[in-house]
Formats: C-alpha cells, sequence, structure tokens
C-alpha cells in the first residue's frame, strides 16, 4: 500500500492543470491591482502602503495555505469536522450582525487590530463540507422529501443569515448550490421552475402585469401539450394536470406579488440598481454612473488594450472600487479583449476541470464537495463580470483570487485547495 | 447514465454563460464605438469643486467660526512646457529650489503620472493668487483651484470648537469616503458635528482633445455633480459670555462651565489655560509647543477632568438625607472644630463657628461635622440589613445627579467621573469589613469620589431647577440641523422636588445673609438673589482646590455656574468671585462699581505661570 502511494507521486497525484491556473489568475490580478491604483504618488508593488503591497503579502500567505492544505493536513479530517466547522461558523455569522462595525451598511466584516475578515466566505466552504458529508451518505435519496428538505436547509440558514447581514450579494451566490442538487438528483423541473420565476419577475417589473400573464398562458399550454402527449396512464395524467394547475396559481400570485416585492421589500439602493440594468432608469449620476463608467473603461480597452499602466480611465478615478468589485475594468481597459478573453477562458476552463476531476472521483464526497467549488466559483465569475458589463446589477462580490482582498483570495484558496486536495487522495490510493 | 447527463447539461449551460459573457465583452470593446474614447488622445479630468465647510453660530447669531478663501495650485505635468523656473518662484512666493525639486519628481514618475493632474502648491492666499493669476497664461499645465479655509472672527471657545485638519492616512483607511487632501474635524465641535459641517464634494468633467489640452464639457456635463455646503451649526455658547469667562479665568488653572437650566444649553466653557481662536487658525504650527506646554492647553479640563467636588457635594448629601427621612430640617447636629469619627479619637476637621447648627445654618457655613452625621444616619438607616446595602441605595441616588457616569452631552471626550461601589470597597476592605467610619470623607465630597467641572456645573442647575436637569448641551437645532430628542427631556433626579427648597435656603444665605457666617458673602450682588455653595477640595498634589456653585436669581433661575479652580485655596478666594462675576456679567451686562474693584483683581492675578 505504501509503496503503491510513493509510486504514484506528486505528479500524478495533483492536478497540476489547476494549481498552473490557480497561480495564474492570481498573480495576474495582483498586476492588475498595481495598475488600478488610483490618482496620486507613484509607488512599487511592493510598498505596503498601497493595496498591491499588501495584496502580495496576501498571496505569500495563500500560497503557505495552499501547501499547508495540500501537503500538511490529511484529506480525510475535512469530512470529519465537517459538522462542527459548520456550526462554529455558523454561530459567528450570526455573531457578526452584534458586534461589527457598520462597513458601508453591511455588518458582515469581524475587525481584530488590522486585520479584517468576513465570516461569510469561511461559510462558503463550511456549507460546501456538510452538504458534501451529507449527501455522499449512503442512504441519503433525493427523491425522499425529507432528504431534501435537509439538503436545502444545510444552504438557506446561513443564506438567510448573510442575507441579515446586509450581504445580498454574498447570499446569492449560494443560489448556486442549486446545480449542486441538480447534479445529485434534484427534478429539473425544479430549476425551470425557478429560472420561470425570475423572468416573470423581471417581465412584470419592466413592462404589465398581464404581459406575464401571457406568458405564464403560453408556458402553461406548452406543458399541458407536451407532457400528456407523453403519457398514458389516467394517473400520472391526473397528476400532470394537478402540478400544472399549482404551478399557474403559484406563477399568477408570484406576478402580482412581483410589484409589491420590488417596491416594498428590496432596498431604495437594490432597487434603483435593478431598475438600471433592466433600462428602466438611466441614472449616470447616482446607481448608473458606477456602471457606465466601468462600460466606458472596459469598452475603451478595444482589441489589444492601451498597454499596462497606461489606462485612464481606471487610473484617473472614474471607476469605483477599482482594485476589488471593479478589477475586471482594469482588465478591460489596459489589456483589451485579448485580455478578458483570455481571463475568462481560465475561469471557464478552471470550472471545467475541477468538474471533470469532480465526476471522475470514486466517493461522492469528493464529487459533490467537487461540484460546490465549482458552483461558488461560477456564481462569483457570473455576478462579478456580469455587473461590469451592466448584465447584472451593482452586487457587491470580489471577482475570486483576483480582486485585492486577503478575506476573500485565502477562502477561495482554502476552497480549491481542499477539493485538489481530495482529489489527490483518491488518486494516490486507489 | 442520467448523472453523466446531468452533468453533461451542466457543462453547457456553463459554456452558454461563458459565451454570453465573452459576446458582451466583443460587443462592448470591439463593436460599439459610442462607449470608446481614444486611448491615446482622449480622455477626461475630473475637477473638484471643494463645498464651503459650515460655519459656526453664538446663540445670539454672532460668528465664531467662518471661512476664508485660499487657493491651492495645481499642475499637470503633461501639459506644462517652457517653464521659467524662476518666475514661476516668484509668482507663488516660493523658492526656484522647491519648484525645481517638484518639477524633477514629476519628470522621473512620469509615467506613472500620466494626464493626472496633482496638488503643486497648497494654503496659497488670496494676494499671492492674484499675483499668480495675472501671469498665469505663462505657466501652461499649472492652474488655481479654490479651498476654504477656518477663520475665526472672535476670540472665544478655542476649546470647545477644535480644529480641522488635512486628513492622515490612518484615517482614509477607516473612512473611504474621504480622499487624500480633504479637510475634517480633529477636536472639539468640529469633530463632534463633522457630518453636517462637511458638505460634500462635487466635480466637473472635461475632455481632453488630442493634444491633451482641456476642452468641452464631458457628456454636456450630464455626469457633472454639483458641491453640497456644509450645513451651519448654531451653538448654545454666548460668545461675550464666554470671552468674558476666559478673560476672568486668564492665569488661572481650572473650568467655568456655566449653563441655562431651564434648557440645559451651555452659555460658556472656559478650559484654562486654553487655546486662543488664532492659534486654531494654523494649529499645525503651534502644535509642537502646545502639547508639550505643562499646563495641558490642549486638555478640555471641563469635561475631561475630574476632581473631587469638596463641600458642594454636602448638597447632594443633604438632599439624599432628606428624602430617606433620616434628616429634617430642624435637626441640629453639634460641632466642635470637627467630627470625630473612631474611638480612638480620629477627626474630621472644621472651621470655628457657633453650635450646635440646623441643616440651612450648616449649609450656609458649610459645616463638615454636620454633614458627618448626615452621612452617617444615610448608611446607618434601620431600613437596610447592612451598610453595604444602604451604601448601595446611596450610590445609586448620586448618580440620579448625574455623577460617577457620562452625562450624555453631545461635547466628544467627556469621561464619568466615579462615585465608589461596594464592590470597589469590599474588594479594598474585604466585604463586611467597612462601615461609615470607613468612608467618612464621603461626607463632605472627599475620598474616592471624582466628579468633572460639567457635573458639578449640572448640580448647579438641578438645584436652579428644584430636582431636575436636562443633559447639557451645546449645539442648538437650527435649520438643517437636528439634535437628539433626549436633549429636550427632563431627566429626573431621586430625591422628591420638594425637598430641593430646604436647602436652597442655605445656599441663599451662605451668599446674601451677612453677619451669620456665611461662606460666600463675596457673591453678593445687589439685586441678583444668587444662591451657592463654596467648596475647598483638598488636593494631594498641592494647594487646596477652589470651587463654587451657583444660580441665580433665586426664583425662575437663568444661569447656574460652576467655576473649579486648581490650586487657588478657599472656595471664597478665587472661584466665588469668578463664577458671580460670571453671572453679574450676564445677567446685568455690566459689573456694578461696588464690585470693580473684585473684578479688576480677578482680571490681573495671575496664580500660575
Amino acid at each position: 500500500m505504501q509503496e503503491d502511494a510513493l509510486d504514484r507521486g506528486l505528479k500524478k497525484t495533483v492536478d497540476w492543470k489547476l494549481i498552473v491556473l490557480y497561480l495564474a489568475l492570481m498573480l495576474f490580478g495582483w498586476v492588475n491591482i498595481y495598475a488600478a491604483v488610483q490618482s496620486g504618488e507613484p509607488s512599487s508593488i511592493f510598498d505596503l502602503s498601497c493595496n498591491a503591497g499588501k495584496q502580495a503579502l496576501w498571496i505569500a500567505g495563500a500560497i503557505v495555505l495552499a501547501a499547508l492544505i495540500l501537503f500538511v493536513i490529511n484529506a480525510y479530517f475535512w469530512e470529519s469536522i465537517s459538522t462542527p466547522a459548520y456550526l462554529v461558523v455558523l454561530f459567528l455569522l450570526v455573531l457578526v450582525i452584534f458586534i461589527s462595525n457598520n462597513v458601508k451598511g453591511s455588518h458582515s466584516w469581524f475587525e481584530l487590530g488590522p486585520v479584517k475578515f468576513q465570516p461569510a466566505e469561511l461559510s462558503k466552504i463550511t456549507t460546501s463540507l456538510l452538504l458534501a458529508s451529507v449527501m455522499s451518505r449512503p442512504a441519503f435519496r433525493m427523491n425522499n422529501w425529507k432528504h431534501f428538505l435537509v439538503a436545502a436547509l444545510i444552504v438557506l440558514v446561513p443564506m438567510l443569515v448573510i442575507v441579515a447581514e446586509s450581504e445580498t450579494g454574498s447570499a446569492l451566490v449560494y443560489a448556486g448550490f442549486i446545480f449542486v442538487l441538480y447534479r445529485e438528483g434534484m427534478s429539473g423541473w425544479i430549476l425551470a421552475l425557478l429560472g420561470l420565476a425570475v423572468l416573470l419577475f423581471i417581465v412584470t417589473i419592466t413592462t404589465h402585469w398581464w404581459v406575464s400573464l401571457i406568458v405564464v398562458a403560453v408556458v402553461a399550454l406548452f406543458y399541458f401539450i407536451h407532457s400528456l402527449r407523453r403519457t398514458s396512464s389516467l394517473r400520472l395524467r391526473r397528476r400532470v394536470v394537478r402540478n400544472g394547475i399549482i404551478t399557474v396559481v403559484a406563477a399568477v400570485v408570484l406576478v402580482f406579488a412581483a410589484d409589491l416585492i420590488f417596491n416594498k421589500v428590496l432596498k431604495d439602493y437594490q432597487r434603483e440598481r435593478i431598475e438600471v440594468v433592466l433600462g428602466m432608469k438611466q441614472d449616470l449620476k447616482g446607481v448608473g454612473y458606477n456602471v457606465h463608467q466601468s462600460l466606458i473603461a472596459i469598452g475603451s480597452g478595444g482589441l489589444f488594450g492601451k498597454g499596462y499602466l497606461k489606462g485612464t480611465q481606471t487610473t484617473f478615478g472614474f471607476v469605483p472600487e477599482q482594485s476589488t468589485d471593479f478589477i475586471f475594468c482594469t482588465v478591460g481597459e489596459e489589456w483589451g479583449f485579448f485580455g478578458t478573453f483570455v481571463v475568462i477562458l481560465m475561469y471557464g476552463l478552471m470550472i471545467f476541470w475541477i468538474v471533470r476531476d469532480a465526476e471522475k472521483a470514486r466517493t461522492a464526497f469528493t464529487r459533490i464537495y467537487g461540484y460546490c467549488v465549482a458552483s461558488c466559483l461560477f456564481m462569483h465569475l457570473f455576478i462579478n463580470i456580469g455587473m461590469t458589463l451592466g448584465l447584472m446589477p451593482v452586487i457587491g462580490i470580489p471577482l475570486p483570487l483576483f480582486s485585492y482582498g486577503g478575506s476573500s483570495l485565502w477562502a477561495f484558496t482554502a476552497m480549491l485547495f481542499i477539493f485538489i486536495a481530495l482529489d489527490r487522495q483518491e488518486k494516490k490510493y486507489f | 447514465m442520467e448523472s453523466n447527463n446531468r452533468s453533461t447539461k451542466l457543462l453547457i449551460g456553463l459554456g452558454v454563460v461563458i459565451v454570453l459573457l465573452l459576446g458582451r465583452l466583443f460587443y462592448v470593446q470591439i463593436i460599439n464605438e459610442s462607449y470608446k474614447t481614444d486611448a491615446d488622445n482622449n480622455s477626461m479630468t475630473r475637477e473638484m469643486i471643494y463645498p464651503p465647510r459650515g460655519v459656526i453660530y453664538d446663540r445670539n447669531g454672532k460668528l465664531l467660526v467662518g471661512n476664508k478663501i485660499c487657493y491651492e495650485i495645481l499642475v499637470t505635468p503633461r501639459e506644462v512646457h517652457d517653464l521659467d523656473t524662476v518666475s514661476l518662484a516668484n509668482a507663488l512666493d516660493t523658492t526656484v529650489e522647491f519648484v525645481r525639486e517638484r518639477m524633477q519628481y514629476y519628470h522621473k514618475y512620469r509615467s506613472r503620472i500620466g494626464w493626472q493632474t496633482l496638488t503643486f502648491l497648497k494654503n496659497v492666499p488670496s494676494e499671492t493668487y492674484l499675483h499668480f493669476a495675472e501671469e498665469q497664461f505663462l505657466f501652461p499645465g499649472f492652474k488655481a483651484q479654490v479651498r476654504s479655509l477656518r477663520e475665526y472672527p472672535f476670540n472665544a471657545g478655542g476649546n470647545l470648537l477644535g480644529y480641522i485638519s488635512e486628513v492622515s492616512p490612518e484615517y482614509l483607511e477607516d473612512h473611504p469616503d474621504y480622499k487624500a487632501g480633504d479637510y475634517y474635524g480633529r477636536t472639539g465641535l468640529e469633530a463632534a458635528r463633522e457630518a453636517e459641517l462637511r458638505g460634500s464634494k462635487g466635480w466637473h468633467i472635461y475632455q481632453r482633445d488630442s493634444r491633451g489640452r482641456q476642452k468641452d464639457s464631458y457628456h454636456d456635463g450630464d455626469f457633472d455633480v454639483e458641491a453640497v455646503p456644509g450645513k451651519d451649526i448654531t451653538t448654545t455658547i454666548d460668545a461675550y459670555l464666554q470671552q468674558y469667562g476666559q478673560n476672568l479665568m486668564n492665569g488661572k488653572k481650572g473650568s467655568l462651565v456655566a449653563i441655562e437650566p431651564s434648557s440645559g444649553e451651555i452659555l460658556a466653557m472656559v478650559s484654562s489655560p486654553g487655546i486662543d481662536v488664532e492659534v486654531l487658525a494654523d494649529f499645525g504650527k503651534h502644535y509642537g509647543t502646545l502639547s508639550k506646554d505643562k499646563n495641558k492647553p490642549l486638555y478640555n479640563r471641563a469635561v475631561s477632568a475630574s476632581y473631587p467636588p469638596g463641600s458642594v457635594f454636602k448638597l447632594v448629601n443633604g438632599l439624599i438625607g432628606l428624602e430617606d427621612g433620616v434628616l429634617q430640617p430642624w435637626m441640629q447636629y453639634p460641632c466642635y472644630n470637627g467630627y470625630v469619627y473612631t474611638s480612638s479619637g480620629r477627626k474630621l476637621g472644621c472651621h470655628t463657628h457657633r453650635s450646635p447648627l440646623n441643616l440651612e445654618d450648616a449649609v450656609m457655613m458649610s459645616c463638615n461635622g454636620y454633614f458627618c452625621y448626615v452621612f452617617k444616619s444615610i448608611l446607618e438607616n434601620p431600613e437596610y440589613h447592612s451598610t453595604e446595602e444602604a451604601f448601595t441605595h446611596w450610590r445609586e441616588m448620586v448618580m440620579s445627579f448625574g455623577f460617577g457616569r457620562k452625562l450624555g452631552s453631545d461635547f466628544p471626550s467627556e469621561l464619568s467621573g466615579n462615585i465608589p461601589s461596594a464592590e470597589y470597597y469590599n474588594r479594598y476592605y474585604r466585604k463586611g469589613h467597612w462601615r461609615f467610619p470607613t468612608i467618612v470623607s464621603l461626607s463632605i465630597g472627599q475620598g474616592e469620589i471624582l466628579t468633572t467641572p460639567l457635573q458639578i456645573a449640572n448640580l448647579a442647575a438641578i438645584m436652579a431647577n428644584r430636582g431636575y436637569y436636562y443633559i447639557p448641551h451645546v449645539v442648538k437645532a437650527s435649520e438643517g440641523v437636528e439634535i437628539d430628542p433626549v436633549y429636550y427631556q427632563k431627566q429626573y433626579t431621586m430625591v422628591d422636588t420638594l425637598q430641593f427648597p430646604k436647602v436652597i435656603h442655605g445656599m441663599w444665605k451662605a451668599v446674601n445673609a451677612f453677619g451669620e457666617g456665611g461662606t460666600a458673602n463675596v457673591a453678593h450682588v445687589d439685586g441678583l438673589d444668587i444662591c451657592g455653595k463654596t467648596g475647598t477640595a483638598q488636593n494631594p498634589h498641592g494647594k487646596d482646590n477652589s470651587v463654587f456653585i451657583c444660580f441665580a436669581p433665586r426664583n425662575n433661575p437663568k444661569i447656574a455656574v460652576a467655576a473649579y479652580i486648581e490650586n487657588a485655596g478657599f472656595g471664597a478666594s478665587w472661584a466665588c468671585p469668578i463664577a458671580s462675576l460670571l453671572v453679574e456679567k450676564y445677567l446685568n451686562g455690566e459689573i456694578s462699581p461696588g464690585r470693580q474693584d473684585l473684578e479688576r483683581r480677578v482680571l490681573t492675578t495671575k496664580l500660575i505661570r
């Protein structure tokens, strides 16, 4: 056994492709953080008083963390601590609401002297671990509604607490876990119905409620024809009709509730951001300013960009949060379509390879955890870049591994390397 | 296999989203021209517009803090050509070396600076600016920007107003809405009311043409933002009274606080030695000497120093005794030069006076012995099972007067003082091993009791109001500026309002009854009916502190004052004249001829150097 393990050394057991992508994204991010320095006195990339210098320290720490996870900590450790870790982080998530300072309207940061961190970052990892642990039990059945409920609660509880912290963006990432549930056997109809709900919401607030009702009618008609044609037994047909009617009633309720949710439940700034992205409102001085400036910065990059450190939009301080949430603007402006294409491709490949490794995994735990990692990365990628391109409302979440900030970088490092370690563990002993 | 099928579907979804993002990027970066600004030639510059900071008025609308215009010279190094360093240095009233050094710096970092505009010179006065403006056409790339500086037309309230300074890197870390070069309130009112005074910055955005010259408004000014001026603050301070108080306190160390009892508004708050307003205007230059001064002029003693209150605290003990029913106004106690509190004959001394005294006369003459008996009966009240229980009750009553806790004033850096707790004595003497004789000095406001001058001024206001106070504050509500509604709420003490007149008569006699041994006759002003109480607080660091609180007139009081003078001896010697002169000035507008000698003596004597 031991000899086998030696035979299958690092070269064969570690997925080096992922590590190369990880390093490339992190270093390219660092270089862009330096470029996004606001107007003022120029400084060295290692200058600890500016973001790029601090990021250098975070990167060094992240590499140490990655090495620890990969070489020191036994990969079985993660599954064994999944429950206590989940509970501890959940406790921290609640605690931070009461003891944190208000940072730009949200109560989600712990401050210990100079160090700040968001438990919401850790929670993505612990939620993934517990979800993987629970769903990989042999007795777990996705079509047993009690089991499904447990899985759903594991995701929903931290998500709701994070909403209570006013970190709506981070909470939205948790919606990505639905892809994991789908992969593990959840009915595709649920995915489709959620998509329909979002569609109806958007249609209702941008047009009229009767347009939404027409959409509901068309979808329902299509559903009934499609399903009834495929089923012959009376019992099944009855079920199709029953489910259809429930869905239509729910959809109609949603259509009439949409305006209420939009105008009463959402906060003003959230509503405005949605209005801007849906083109209902052009508010160039307020909410729309950020998105418009972001688009100008990216748009002005053209095919090959203005060249490194030559950007005018990002260095002039037109784009807000340049080194954190809007870092992608710097890529767009200074490296052009060529740069943005490469970055998106790297993320795409990373997610693709994680999914492929997950599918090859022999244990369900590794597979499910891998899907969780892939889903979180995907949500961050889509929301963050979608935001800079005006496809999503302005939601403040970082671009993984790329944005300035130690808390996020370390959390994604840990998340990814736990997967690489799990994957390695399997290749080592089988 | 179903699962792999799902995996494929998910990966297809991933592919669709990536194609969507790339498609949008392709559209934004390559197809759509409207997002394009030519990378080499065109870019925008943002010209900041700094709002004027809100100004600060006194209660009668007199300007305490205003703004004066000054200029900042900005430079866009890329636009500079054919620079004559000597004439620029002349125009800006600076040295050639300075200009050369800056220009070399810009040259060294030219690639990082790019088209940015940087600050070249700060705090340029108007005269220099006018000189520069005449010759500005000679210096392409240089321009001036208006900033406002603080100006103080009237010398009152230096410590109270506070100063502003440029933001430090540490401050920027915690306050992302500030940018380097902004000013903010560091201390005093400027700090406490930063949010209102600050206003918000605006900007014009200009576009550059192909030679980098500033051209039109970008997008017809659609993106320009107007600056919003800061809101003006009206304080409760009476500028003339504040200035007079500062003059009275000149050469003495201590505090003088005046409150309007019917509103809790602070009329004057003097901390001496303090800082003059001309120091505030150029704070950076004076900071070094001020921070090293052994008399600590930067420190606002009125709220941040705590002292033993001394005999003025007898009022509180007397009131608690009355409320508890262990003291009646007619009760007499003997005192022959003090009170013996241990069987071995240890004695808390008192001055020579007739004996026995009743409550009113004990207040008038400030008899130590009498209040030892009062405190003894409070602590040995049979209603309570132990000294500790009675003491805890006493402490609760004392704290209802605003002692031992922060009053909650709107002024920063307020201290809470100290009223010792039963736990403290339990720790110090062991539980059950302390009784009235152990803590006898609390009877007369000595021992572990510490109060701030603001707290004893508030006690004067409580006496004036016969049992309640409004939290003392320095900002009045005015247009656009709200104050916390708590400042409009009466704060009752735990002593019934009916008990107060019994003690107040003693305070009246202390000032106005001649030939009976009153301690504060020097404060008497014809027709003002001042009621007061002196205090001589023992000071471990030297000569006793001189204390006096008073209010006037006796009925429907308009002003309550506390004076606390460090190392100045008896209450009657300095605190009493100072406080009474302040009251007289406020109520009569002038000092009566009979008291002008006293005024002269106070104004000219220096107790510290």
